[in-house]
């Protein structure tokens, strides 16, 4: 399958890049990874006439800690982040994450923020960065603007870059004392999109009770959704078999699923139940080692 | 656009449109064929090549992507020494049976076998999960690359006596 054609070009600075995206206007498209946009080109689901890779431009793909947050450049590869030592010592959900994200050549190149970027439900970054409070930094003309991953989609394949900007950074605070994180999804196959996922964070304090906690969704809802009414019964408690049991009810409920090929409604809010139990367990265990 | 490619160490400059796959160039401009294209939407991993020592599914890569890159095929395996360890053990371990898939698959087990010299079965397999094989069932797979693992470390070889369940 052949993509519609399109002009190429891969600016080597940051500016240059934004400066091509006003120059041509609406149809351009950046180009990341392509893992997600190169298929629907082939498909000619999109078309755009111009296409702006960003591989060239220097210091946009890093992980590293830094002023109090986790900083990940937006061009690094999943399997940079896979292999970063910092993530595998403290960062354990994208370790259990990019495992199930597509396969090993796909992590190659796809990116973590053409995965943000690319607005869909389904991708399992979305819903790490809700449940670990992420950032995203946005470049335009103007400079540089920060959106909380919770104003940051808007729709499918929709999100806060607007046009003329581009993602440049994802900052996440970083893991403070007893702190554990844990993502897993139901999929079908080997690199399937997610039939229902759920990423935890929880921080602890001393005795054992909840100080913060997030939780994010993955491919049941429009949108990656944060399931709050869970969150707020966790926080401040001592997370009891009860509290856990409570909260998985909650994001079961809260969730907004649609039946197809993967499975009817009730069966992906019974996922969501299981998942969000068992992430809970993984990320309060994973805290208290 | 004119771009240049080093694959499997001879450089060539080929003038390709902005759409051009790059499974395309190197199949019909550089007609190289033993990189397959399967499924064509990067679930099958018939093209895996390596593009800088990482293993690609380059049907789903331009080939303006790839501009400047070292691309390393399944053409550029053996040497005039003979073949690649992996093809030994492919070979040996009779880890294939029609042969559309296997060009892909040794391929990824190289880089795999790069990054983590001596993976367990399961870091094989989860290694290999980009790659479909409709023949074998991927069992003999899995025992080529832990042939070419031990040969690559001049371990002892492990049996490649066909087992029979």
């Amino acid at each position: 399958m052949i993509a519609e054609n399109f002009v190429y070009s891969a600016p080597t600075s940051l500016s240059e890049a934004i400066s091509l995206l006003h120059e041509y206007g609406d149809d351009a498209k950046i180009l990341a990874g392509g893992h997600s946009l190169i298929p629907m080109m082939k498909l000619r689901f999109a078309a755009p006439t111009h296409l702006i890779d960003l591989k060239d431009i220097p210091g946009l793909s890093y992980v590293r800690e830094e002023d109090g947050y986790l900083k990940i450049g937006a061009m690094t590869r999943e399997v940079e982040m896979e292999d970063a030592a910092v993530v595998r010592e403290k960062y354990h959900i994208f370790g259990d994450a990019t495992k199930l994200i597509a396969d090993p050549q796909v992590r190659n190149f796809g990116t973590i923020g053409g995965n943000l970027a690319h607005g869909d439900a389904a991708n399992d970054h979305p819903a790490v960065m809700i449940a670990l409070g992420a950032e995203v930094e946005i470049a335009s003309q103007d400079g540089k603007r920060i959106v909380p991953i919770d104003d940051f989609f808007y729709g499918f394949y929709t999100t806060a870059v607007q046009h003329g900007e581009v993602l440049t950074e994802i900052r996440l605070p970083a893991a403070n004392g007893r702190y554990g994180t844990a993502y897993h999804k139901a999929e079908r196959k080997a690199g399937d999109y997610a039939t229902a996922g759920v990423a935890v964070m929880v921080q602890l304090d001393e005795q054992g009770q909840c100080l913060r906690a997030g939780i994010g969704l993955t491919n049941v809802n429009p949108l990656p959704m944060r399931a709050s009414r869970s969150e707020a019964v966790l926080v401040g408690s001592q997370l009891t078999a009860e509290v856990i049991e409570q909260a998985a009810q909650m994001a079961s409920e809260d969730c907004n699923p649609s039946a197809d090929l993967r499975g009817d409604e009730d069966y992906k809010r019974h996922l969501v139940k299981v998942i969000t139990k068992r992430m809970l367990h993984q990320a309060i265990s994973r805290a208290k080692k | 656009m004119e771009i240049t490619l080093t694959v499997n160490g001879t450089e060539h400059t080929v003038q390709v449109e902005p759409r051009t796959l790059l499974v395309h160039v190197i199949r019909e401009t550089l007609s190289m064929t033993g990189t397959h294209i399967g499924c064509d939407t990067s679930s099958c991993g018939a093209c895996t090549i390596l593009v800088n020592g990482r293993s690609a599914k380059s049907c789903t890569l331009l080939a303006v992507q790839a501009n400047g890159a070292e691309i390393i095929t399944v053409e550029g395996l053996a040497t005039t020494e003979g073949l690649h360890p992996i093809q030994e053990g492919f070979h040996l371990n009779h880890a294939l049976h029609c042969g559309f898939c296997t060009p892909g698959v040794m391929l990824r087990a190289v880089e795999l076998l790069e990054k983590n010299p001596n993976p367990t079965e399961e870091e094989i397999r989860w290694g290999i999960s980009g790659n479909l094989c409709r023949c074998t069932g991927y069992n003999n797979i899995v025992k080529a690359i832990q042939w070419a693992s031990a040969k690559m470390q001049n371990k002892e070889l492990p049996s490649t006596e066909p087992e029979f369940v």
